[in-house]
Order: C-alpha cells, then sequence, then structure tokens
C-alpha cells in the first residue's frame, strides 16, 4: 500500500530541504522562496484533503497504518496511523500553515529562507505528533517541534523575543523531560509485566495493566507534559510571552496547533494508557481548567495589548476544551474534540487580524485603535465575524464546541458546567470590549485616518477562516461523524476499569431519574 | 414552505450585506422591504393551512437538516408551526414589513452604504427572530435567541462613531449573555433530566410528574434558570437596564426590536414551555411578582423621563412586566394576547415618535417640543390612537388585552398582583398622555438646541409631517391598534375570546400523549364559545352555565369597569398636571425633589451595578489576578527559579577564584575539620 501518512509527515520537511538549496545572498529570490513554500504546503494540504476523503468513518480503529521495526533491540518501531481524533487535526495543520505562510508575505523580510524552512520543518513535526503511534516517535517529533518554533520566536519576533523564546522552550523541556521518563518506565514495565521485551507500541501498552502506584506517577508525569502544552492554570504564564513576542506566523501555528498538542496527549496518551489514575485525576484536571477558564477570561479582559488578550483568552478557551475531556462522556469528549478545531480557526483568525492591524499601525496597544469601521470597513467585518465565532454564537463554530463540553460536564457533575459557563458571560465582556475600542467610537488618532483596508493577499488569507467558521457552525456534523467511532472505543478504553461514571446529573434529582431516557442511551 | 418565512429575510440580508455598497438606496431597501412582504405572504399562507387543520392537531412540521448529533444529543434543524408561533409570525413578519417600509423613508438621509447596512441588518434580525418563534427544540430557539441579540447589538450601535450609541449596544449584548448563562444551563439540565430538546417532547416528559407545589425541585430549577434567561430577553428586574440604553439605535429599530419583537421573545419562551411552567408554581409566583415589580418600577421611572423615546423605552419594559404578569398566574393565552395587541399599539407609537424626531431634526427631549398636533396631524391622530390603546381605553385592542390579563390576575386568586398591576396601568395611561400633551399640545418650544444627528432638515420653520411611506406605516398600525383587540373579546362582552380557544393547545400536552393536563387554570367566566376561527367549534368545553358563571361575569364586568376607569382616571392626571395647571407638576417636581432625583435617576440601578460588580470585577482582574497573581506570583515563581539557579551557579562560580593560595587554604581548613572531627569523636 502506498505510505500515505509518511508521505504527507515528510512532504513539508522535503519542501523545507528544497528551500535550502536554493541561493538567496541578498534577498533576491525572496519572491521564489515564497511561492515554493507556500506550494510546498498547500500540496500538504491537498495530501491531507485527500486522506479525509479517503478515511472511513464508520470504523473506530486506526487506518492507513504503517508498521516497521526501527530500532528491534528497544522495541521502537516506526508505527503512524490515523483514527478520528486525529483526522481533523491533520487537515487543521494543513489550513493554517499556507495560511500563516501568506500572513507573513509582506511582513517577514529578515532571512526568508530560513523563516520559511523552519516553518515547514515544523509542520512536519506537528503532522508526526498526530500520526505517532509509537510513544519513541512521538517522543521525537514532539521534541523536533521545539526547535523551529524557538527559532521563529527568536529571530523573527518582537522586542522581548529572546526572554519569550527561551521561558517557551524551558517551560516545554521541564514537562517533557518528565515524559520521556514515564515513556521510558513505560516500556520498561511492558517488560517486566509481560516479558516480550521492551515496547514503545501505544496499542500494546494501552492494553498494560500497571500496578497501581506506577500508573499514578506515569499518568503524572504525562499530564504534566500535556498541561504546558495546552496551558492549563497554572502552568500558563509562558503564552501570553510567547506569543506576544511570536511573529503572527508563529503565534497564529502556536494557538492554532502547538496548543492542541496538550489536548491531544491527553486524549490519546494519558487517559487511555492510565485509565484509572485518569479517573482520579479527573476532577483536580478539570477544576483547574475551570478556574482557567474564568481566570483567563478575566485577565484577558483587562489587557492593554491585543495580543495578550488573545493569549489569555486561549487559556479560557483551552480550559473548555480540558473541561470536555474530563467529563469522560461523549459530548464532553465530541465538543472537546470540535473544541480543539475551533479554537485553531477562531483563535488562529483572531492573530491573523491582530497581524494586519499592527502590520499598518507597527503597535498592538488597544488605545491606540478607535473608529477603524469607518476607515477599514471590510477587515472591520470579518474582525466582528471572527470575535464571533470566538464568543461562540450559534450559527458559528465556536458554540457547537463550546455547547458540547458544557453538556458533557453538566452530565458529569453541574458544578463543573455552571462556572464554566460563567465564560460564557465573560467572553462577551473582553471581546465586545475590545472590538468596540478598536474599532467604534470617532477615530482618535491621525496616523488611522488612512489605513488600507483588506489587501487582496489578506483576503486569501482571511477568508478561508471565515468561510471555515461559518461551515463548521452549520453542518458541524460532517466533523463529529468520523469522530464518533473513535471517541466511543476511547472512552471505552478509559472506562475499561475505572467506575463506569454515571453521565446522568447525579446530584440533581432522584425521582426523576427513573423515567429520564438519558440513563439507558449513553454509551458509556 | 416553512423555510421560506425566515429563508426569505435571510436572502435579503445577504443581497444587502454582499451587494450593498454597489446598490442604490430604492435597490436596497426595495429588496429588504420586498424580502418582509414576501415572509409575511409565506407566513399567511401558512397560518391559512394550519387552521384549515382540525382544532386539537395543529402542528405543520418540517425537518431541514441534522444540525448536531453526537452520542444520545440529536438536534435537528427544523421548523414548527403551531397556534403559538402562528400570532408570533404574523407579528414579526406582518409588523416588520411595516416597519421596513417605514424605514426607507426614515433613514433616507444615509449614505448609500450605510443604508443598505441598515437593511441587511434588519432583515437578518427578522431572519433570526422568525427561527426564534418557529424553533421545535430549544437549541434552535438559541440560534434566534442570541441571532437576535446580535443584530439587536448591531443596531443599537449603528451609529458605531458615536461612544454612547457602540456602549448602549455591548451592553445590552452582555446584558443579555448572563440572562443566556442561565437560559443554557437551564436547557442542560432539562436535556440531562429528559433526554430531549424538543419542546413537544419535553412537555410529555414533564407532564407524568407533579407539580412541584411543596418543593423546589428538578423542574422549579429548570424553570427558574429559563427565567434568568427571559429577563435578560425582555428587560426584567435585575437584567432591565440595557433597554432604555437601547434607545440610542435608529427610532424603526426600537419600534421592531425594542419594543414589538425581540423583547417579547423572554414572554414566548415562558409560553412555549407551559407546560414546566405550571409544574413549577413557585417559579411562576416568582415571574409574576418579578413582571409587577417591574411593571410599577419602570411606570414611575416613565413618569419623569424627558427623552420621547426613553419615556416609551420604560412603557415598554412595563407592559412586559405586566405579560410576565399574566404568564406567573399561568394565564398564559392573555399573556400572548397582550404581546399581540401590545406589539401593534407600541410600534405605533415608537414610529409616530420616530416621526416627529424625524420632523424636528433629531430633538428627542419633550421639553423642547409641543404644539406639533397642526403641524403633523397625521402623527398625532395616528400617536393619539396609540395612547389610548396602551392607556386601555375601550374598545381599542389595549383594553381587551389588559383587561383580560388584570382579570386573570383576579381571579386566579392574587389579588395583590390585580391591585399593582393596575396602579401600573393608571401610571402608564399618566405618563403617555402627559408624553401626547408634551409633545403635541401647548405651544412650542423656542429654538430647539443644534442636535448630533444631522442631516435631517431644520427644526425652525414649517414641519413636515411624515412622508408617505412612514405615514402608510403608521396608518396601518393604527388600524391594527383599533382592531388587534376583537380576535379576544371575552364572552362578559358577547365577544368569544378566540384567541384564547385558538392558543391553548400550545400549551398542553398534545391528547394522544397522555392525558392532557390542561395547564390553563379555567376561567369559567369566558370559556363558553369556542367558536375557532375555522369552524372547529370546541365541542369538547363545557358551556356557562350556572350562577357560579354569572358571578365569575360579575366580577369580570365589575373589573373591566374598574380599569376603563383607572385609564380615565390617568389621563385625567395627565390633563391636570400638564396642560391645566403645568405649575403644579414642577412644584411637586421641587417639593419632592429627592424622590423626582430618584425617578429621573432610574432608582440609580446602573449606578449600584458600576459600583458593585463592573468596577470591582475589573479592579481584582486588573490588580489582582493579572499584576498580582499572573506576574507576580506564577511568574515570578518562574522567574525565580530561572535567577535561584543563575544565583547559586554565580555563587559556585566565586569559589573557583583561580587563586592557588585560596585553593591551598581552603584544602588545608577541609583537612584540619575532617581530623579535628576524627579526634573529637
Amino acid at each position: 500500500m502506498f505510505p500515505v501518512l509518511t508521505t504527507i509527515v515528510f512532504l513539508p520537511l522535503v519542501g523545507a530541504l528544497l528551500l535550502l538549496l536554493i541561493e538567496n545572498r541578498d534577498g533576491r529570490r525572496d519572491a521564489v522562496i515564497r511561492w515554493t513554500a507556500l506550494g510546498a504546503s498547500l500540496l500538504v494540504f491537498a495530501a491531507t484533503l485527500v486522506l479525509w476523503i479517503r478515511f472511513d468513518p464508520s470504523r473506530a480503529d486506526f487506518q492507513f497504518v504503517e508498521r516497521h521495526d526501527w530500532i528491534p533491540s528497544f522495541g521502537v518501531q516506526y508505527f503512524v496511523g490515523v483514527d478520528g481524533i486525529s483526522l481533523f487535526l491533520l487537515v487543521l495543520t494543513g489550513v493554517l500553515t499556507p495560511v500563516a505562510l501568506l500572513s507573513s508575505w509582506e511582513s517577514v523580510h529578515k532571512k526568508v529562507k530560513e523563516f520559511s524552512a523552519f516553518l515547514l520543518v515544523l509542520e512536519s513535526a506537528m503532522l508526526g505528533v498526530f500520526v505517532s503511534l509509537d510513544l519513541f516517535l512521538f517522543y521525537m517529533f514532539w521534541d523536533a517541534m521545539l526547535i523551529p518554533m524557538y527559532f521563529l520566536i527568536g529571530v523573527w519576533g518582537y522586542d522581548r523575543r529572546i526572554y519569550a523564546a527561551v521561558k517557551f522552550i524551558l517551560f516545554t523541556a521541564a514537562g517533557s523531560v518528565l515524559m520521556l521518563l514515564a515513556i521510558i518506565g513505560l516500556a520498561w514495565m511492558h517488560n517486566s509485566i509481560t516479558g516480550t521485551g521492551y515496547s514503545f507500541d501505544l496499542l500494546k501498552l494501552y492494553d498494560l495493566r500497571l500496578p497501581r502506584q506506577y500508573e499514578f506517577w506515569f499518568f503524572l508525569a504525562f499530564t504534566l507534559a500535556f498541561a504546558i502544552k495546552v496551558p492549563l492554570f497554572p502552568f500558563h504564564t509562558w503564552l501570553p510571552d510567547a506569543h506576544v513576542e511570536a511573529p503572527t506566523a508563529g503565534s497564529v501555528i502556536l494557538a492554532g496547533v502547538l496548543l492542541k498538542m496538550g489536548a491531544y496527549g491527553l486524549v490519546r496518551f494519558a487517559f487511555p494508557l492510565f485509565p484509572s489514575a485518569a479517573a482520579f485525576f479527573a476532577p483536580a484536571i478539570a477544576l483547574l481548567a475551570v478556574i482557567g477558564i474564568v481566570y483567563g477570561a478575566l485577565v484577558a479582559m483587562v489587557q492593554p495589548d491585543l495580543k495578550k488578550l488573545v493569549a489569555y483568552s486561549s487559556v479560557s478557551h483551552m480550559g473548555f476544551v480540558v473541561l470536555g475531556i474530563c467529563a469522560l462522556n461523549v459530548q464532553g469528549m465530541q465538543g472537546a474534540m470540535y473544541q480543539m478545531l475551533n479554537h485553531g480557526i477562531s483563535t488562529g483568525g483572531l492573530f491573523l487580524i491582530v497581524g494586519m492591524l499592527s502590520d499598518r499601525r507597527h503597535t498592538r496597544q488597544i488605545a491606540e485603535f478607535g473608529g477603524l469601521k469607518a476607515v477599514t470597513p471590510r477587515l472591520v467585518a470579518v474582525f466582528l465575524l471572527i470575535t464571533l465565532s470566538s464568543i461562540g454564537l450559534p450559527g458559528l463554530n465556536g458554540f457547537v464546541g463550546e455547547f458540547l463540553i458544557l453538556l458533557g460536564a453538566f452530565r458529569w457533575d453541574p458544578r463543573y458546567a455552571a462556572f464554566a459557563a460563567s465564560g460564557v458571560i465573560l467572553s462577551a465582556v473582553y471581546m465586545l470590549w475590545m472590538f468596540q475600542r478598536v474599532n467604534y467610537g470617532p477615530v482618535t488618532h491621525d496616523e488611522n485616518r488612512s489605513l488600507p483596508d483588506l489587501t487582496v493577499r489578506e483576503r486569501w488569507v482571511i477568508i478561508p477562516i471565515v468561510a471555515m467558521a461559518i461551515f463548521m457552525g452549520v453542518l458541524p456534523g460532517i466533523f463529529l461523524r468520523p469522530m464518533q467511532p473513535s471517541v466511543d472505543r476511547l472512552l471505552q478504553r478509559v472506562s475499561r476499569e475505572a467506575v463506569a461514571r454515571a453521565p446522568v446529573a447525579g446530584r440533581t434529582d432522584v425521582t426523576l431519574r427513573a423515567t429520564g431516557p438519558a440513563d439507558v442511551r449513553v454509551k458509556n | 414552505m416553512l423555510l421560506l418565512i425566515p429563508l426569505l429575510p435571510f436572502l435579503g440580508f445577504l443581497v444587502n450585506a454582499s451587494f450593498g455598497r454597489r446598490l442604490s438606496k430604492t435597490m436596497s431597501g426595495g429588496v429588504a422591504v420586498a424580502a418582509m412582504v414576501g415572509s409575511f405572504a409565506a407566513s399567511a399562507a401558512a397560518s391559512w393551512t394550519l387552521l384549515g387543520m382540525p382544532a386539537g392537531g395543529r402542528v405543520i412540521d418540517q425537518d431541514v437538516f441534522t444540525w448536531i448529533s453526537s452520542g444520545d444529543l440529536l438536534v435537528p434543524f427544523a421548523l414548527r408551526l403551531d397556534p403559538l408561533s402562528m400570532v408570533m409570525i404574523l407579528v414579526v413578519s406582518g409588523i416588520g414589513a411595516l416597519i421596513h417600509l417605514y424605514s426607507t423613508a426614515y433613514m433616507h438621509e444615509e449614505r448609500d452604504s450605510e443604508y443598505a447596512r441598515y437593511f441587511s441588518y434588519l432583515n437578518l434580525f427578522a431572519a433570526f427572530m422568525l427561527v426564534l418563534v418557529l424553533a421545535p427544540n430549544f437549541l434552535v430557539m438559541f440560534v434566534g435567541w442570541e441571532g437576535v441579540g446580535l443584530c439587536s447589538y448591531l443596531l443599537i450601535g449603528f451609529w458605531y462613531h458615536k461612544t454612547s450609541a457602540a456602549d448602549a449596544g455591548k451592553k445590552a449584548f452582555i446584558v443579555n449573555r448572563i440572562g443566556d448563562f442561565g437560559f443554557l444551563l437551564g436547557v442542560l439540565l432539562l436535556f440531562s433530566q429528559f433526554g430531549t430538546l424538543d419542546f413537544h417532547a419535553l412537555a410529555r416528559g414533564i407532564s407524568v410528574f407533579a407539580p412541584e407545589t411543596a418543593r423546589f425541585g428538578t423542574l422549579s430549577v429548570a424553570a427558574l434558570l429559563l427565567f434568568l434567561g427571559a429577563t435578560g430577553k425582555s428587560a426584567q428586574i435585575p437584567l432591565h437596564v440595557w433597554l432604555p440604553d437601547a434607545m440610542e439605535g435608529p427610532t424603526p429599530v426600537s419600534a421592531l426590536i425594542h419594543a414589538a419583537t425581540m423583547v417579547t421573545a423572554g414572554v414566548y419562551m415562558i409560553g412555549r414551555n407551559a407546560v414546566l411552567y405550571s409544574h413549577a408554581p413557585g417559579v411562576l409566583e416568582l415571574v409574576a411578582i418579578v413582571g409587577v415589580a417591574t411593571a410599577v418600577m419602570a411606570a414611575t421611572i416613565g413618569l419623569v423621563q424627558n427623552d420621547i423615546k426613553r419615556v416609551l423605552a420604560y412603557s415598554t419594559v412595563s407592559q412586559l412586566g405586566l405579560m410576565f404578569v399574566a404568564m406567573g398566574v399561568g394565564a398564559y393565552a392573555a399573556g400572548i394576547f397582550h404581546l399581540f395587541t401590545h406589539a401593534f399599539f407600541k410600534a405605533l407609537l415608537f414610529l409616530g415618535s420616530g416621526a416627529v424626531i424625524h420632523a424636528l431634526a433629531g430633538e428627542q427631549d419633550l421639553r423642547r417640543m409641543g404644539g406639533l398636533r397642526k403641524e403633523l396631524p397625521v402623527t398625532y391622530w395616528t400617536f393619539l390612537v396609540g395612547a389610548l390603546a396602551i392607556a386601555g381605553i375601550p374598545p381599542l385592542s389595549g383594553f381587551f388585552s389588559k383587561d383580560e390579563l388584570l382579570y386573570r390576575a383576579y381571579a386566579n386568586g392574587h389579588p395583590y398582583l390585580w391591585f399593582f398591576a393596575s396602579l401600573a396601568s393608571l401610571l402608564t395611561a399618566c405618563y403617555m398622555f402627559r408624553l401626547v400633551f408634551l409633545a403635541f399640545h401647548g405651544e412650542r418650544a423656542p429654538a430647539a438646541a443644534p442636535s448630533d444627528h444631522t442631516g435631517h432638515q431644520g427644526a425652525q420653520g414649517h414641519l413636515h409631517d411624515a412622508p408617505r411611506p412612514m405615514a402608510i406605516a403608521l396608518i396601518v398600525l393604527a388600524v391594527g391598534a383599533v382592531l388587534a383587540g376583537s380576535v379576544g373579546v371575552p364572552g362578559v362582552l358577547r365577544g368569544s375570546n378566540r384567541i384564547e380557544s385558538f392558543l391553548e393547545p400550545s400549551f398542553t400536552v398534545e391528547s394522544d400523549h397522555a392525558p392532557a393536563s390542561t395547564v390553563q387554570p379555567a376561567g369559567p367566566g369566558d370559556e363558553a364559545a369556542g367558536g375557532m376561527v375555522h369552524g372547529a367549534p370546541a365541542a369538547e368545553r363545557e358551556p356557562v352555565a350556572g350562577p357560579e358563571a354569572e358571578g365569575s361575569a360579575t366580577l369580570e364586568g365589575g373589573l373591566m369597569l374598574t380599569s376603563t376607569l383607572v385609564a380615565v382616571t390617568g389621563i385625567g392626571l395627565a390633563w391636570f398636571f400638564f396642560v391645566r395647571r403645568r405649575d403644579l407638576a414642577e412644584a411637586a417636581a421641587r417639593r419632592f425633589q429627592g424622590l423626582h432625583r430618584l425617578l429621573l435617576n432610574k432608582y440609580y440601578v446602573d449606578e449600584i451595578y458600576e459600583a458593585g460588580i463592573v468596577q470591582p470585577v475589573r479592579i481584582l482582574s486588573e490588580q489582582g489576578l493579572w499584576r498580582v497573581l499572573d506576574v507576580g506570583v506564577i511568574d515570578g515563581a518562574v522567574n525565580g527559579v530561572a535567577v535561584t539557579v543563575r544565583g547559586a551557579s554565580g555563587a559556585l562560580r566565586l569559589l573557583q577564584t583561580g587563586s592557588i593560595r585560596a585553593y591551598a587554604a581552603s584544602l588545608m581548613l577541609g583537612a584540619l575539620l575532617i581530623l579535628g572531627y576524627m579526634l573529637w569523636w
């Protein structure tokens, strides 16, 4: 069979190598480089679309599997595959990379070749993370992501870029090291329990029954790494700095894909590998998630810097994702999966808009704007749409994810849902207040009077995002249906030995439950 | 076919939103009006079909597509027409069409692109509102619910360059979101208990249980949470604060959204979930109390406001309160009936005030008006009809609906509700005629100050009455305000109260599934003739008989007389204070200065919210969470680790001085210590 996934994963890397071959001493071939990079990323995007079309939505197991021995003495394999959970994350990565390249078309002039190459290398690593089914391979890709991101922030960022880049690396590496230990520990436990040698094979490890204390420590090691990446409160303070200092393309990829790595890691590794620990810690993690929802929103509200505002809003939105995962039921999990995609679209879109504003005015301070609607009506129109998507207006993408998560959380424990739902109010507060200060009122700064509206290139950047926001809001079924079997399978795995948690709100009314049909119909 | 009803305005929105820039005013206005007229025609056709069906089974369902499906959650995007939604779509599309027509003239001074933007929002609003009332389940309703909130936000802030307008739009959206918080949780609770979001299926599920009379159970919690949503949308205490500010929007918007349609969504939602509310009597009582408190509070504020639109805004809040009173005493049909008549006369009053503002070049202050009766005859006479209708003078529409509602409050055992609702009616008549007398009677006040609403003809000299499209809308609405009550003439006046028997199936569980638990506490007086619009006599209903019925007929007649007297008294008071003895009104304002200021400042509710909630949250977030916790503590800890590591390595570095003597000395010291340790111990 044709190695589809390998092709997709390494295509951007090949593109990056090609770029390095192009001679570009004094920037004379910048245009060639830009178009080559864009072409490569579009090719990858097309390939992910093909993958989606050929994906069988009725199957729960991994598809397009490739499995080869890599380091047999340690049981390391090259083992990749896709299921309903990772499929759309691949497509999302495929969409956002060309968008990120396009967004930096005019704002990046320094070392264009290296910039584009790093972005493509980053794409390879991200795609690799999503398809790896061997923990060793996964860890390789996971750490490989750090290097291009470090340079994207550190070289092409804004004023405090070095501080932000180092902080980003240190935070992530701190979590990764513990995860590496846990991965090695897992492989070793596989040998000592089954006696069939070391193994990093995810499917085999899923079936491994670990002693309780090992499970707990491994779970915590994995979860810490992922929580930092999400980022979960209180491990989030690297994010505002990284976002503020990163170039637009970096912010888009960071918010759009990299943050998903954390949530994806929880879903793919931490929860199903260590189900009883997951069930034990889920309430605590959910608590942090709910705190993050409210906290991120409140702190976002008072940010004077547009990028910081969007960064803190990410903390809030990703809190929803983690809450959905912790609910451990169909709606919560599917909502979390969907919210990951939504967040990639809406927050990616917000960073693009902020990038456009900052390209025009070379500032991101909200106070420097005002009254833009009269000056740049088209830009403001798309800005509004993405703002509404971010605050979860029904009919746009954000609502579907948020509603499913709240529903899942409510069925698990209404108190979490009640606190999380206050995020519905707060998101409207901080987003609309920001939107008003930037776009409404009189034009208060003369520099803003003659700002150009959307250029043709910018339209190509933002229209796919807006179209996705509407499409995903109106027809979520197209995405939810292929996810369903894999999510069901995942939930079976997680509740394998963990006590099956009643999906019905247990704390409310006992008499009603007798007839509440919800008992019967929920799958786990 | 049902789909066409919201789809046409939505297409109108798409046209104006995508090509509006390139369309002339005639084109963009024409598209918008045509879309609404088409929607009204579709509504009428659908209603006709519905009326042709037998009385018990009047439901038309249309599935459009599966919207969300996850596990056992299945939400179809579907539409459903039943008697309740039929009344609503006719109001929304009919009055909506008139207001669109009116707007073509009212907004004519705007630039082409702004004109198109205005109509695109207005069409979008109508589309969402129609989705809201046609929704068969909570989630589709929520699409409309949030959608109208969005359009309201956009239209209040239509003149976005005015900071006050942008602020008002944002406030409306956020206050509504606070209500939505409750709404969403209520929806989640209902789904987790019953596994469905469909209104019919929920009603069936709920009807199995006994009403929660003794305790505050799950159903009561759900009803309460949903009611929070209703207070947001329908501007009831404590979330009423956004509606008066919403008057920053263009006046036709106030008429359509903030008077006739969107704000009634909360009332409609309770009517839609009548079975649930009937099972939560405690919450129902709260609904009535909140309603009557809002009605009285808003009416007292309306008494002293000087901005013509703000008076009407408080009047709307007050009237919505009366609708909630009806809902709260379980008289759902009476509440919807008042919603129906209110839509006519309140739209009429707002459009009339718009005609005044239009003529006076943006002047909204009542103190600078006066004597407009002669110069604006069409506006005056239509406005007068509206004022008489809202005051409740027979035989105008407001009389029948308000009377029905008051009677129900009294007959269902809540005389104190009746009393306060009557007090609100008295105040209503009073402040409405204060407005009429100040604006249209007396002498014109000199030299209106130039206002920021530019583009209109100067205020001085000859005033022009409403241009033709505006006049048409006013006259049609005036006719409606006179006649709309005829669908609900009560039995005691030899009417048949058709609207009540027509609406009733919407408030009960369909009979084929469960024993029809009639939630309408039967008022025996007017149950008599069920004469349906389309034949189908309500044969199963008991005919009036016996002295009991007669007694209640006497009661109803007596209450009717009382409320007429109340209305006349209110008008008389207004006449006395604002025509006959103007000086007395001013003297009273001076005499009771504290009270006057309290009312003028709307009981300081905005200020209390600002000082009690908004500022603390902001300061907590900025000073506490961000600067101290986030940057100080969490980030400080991280940086602290970094600094400690650096500091420790720095300290270690100091040891490596490179000086041989120092090394030798430390070597000696160490050797001595070890030696000493060994010797000593």
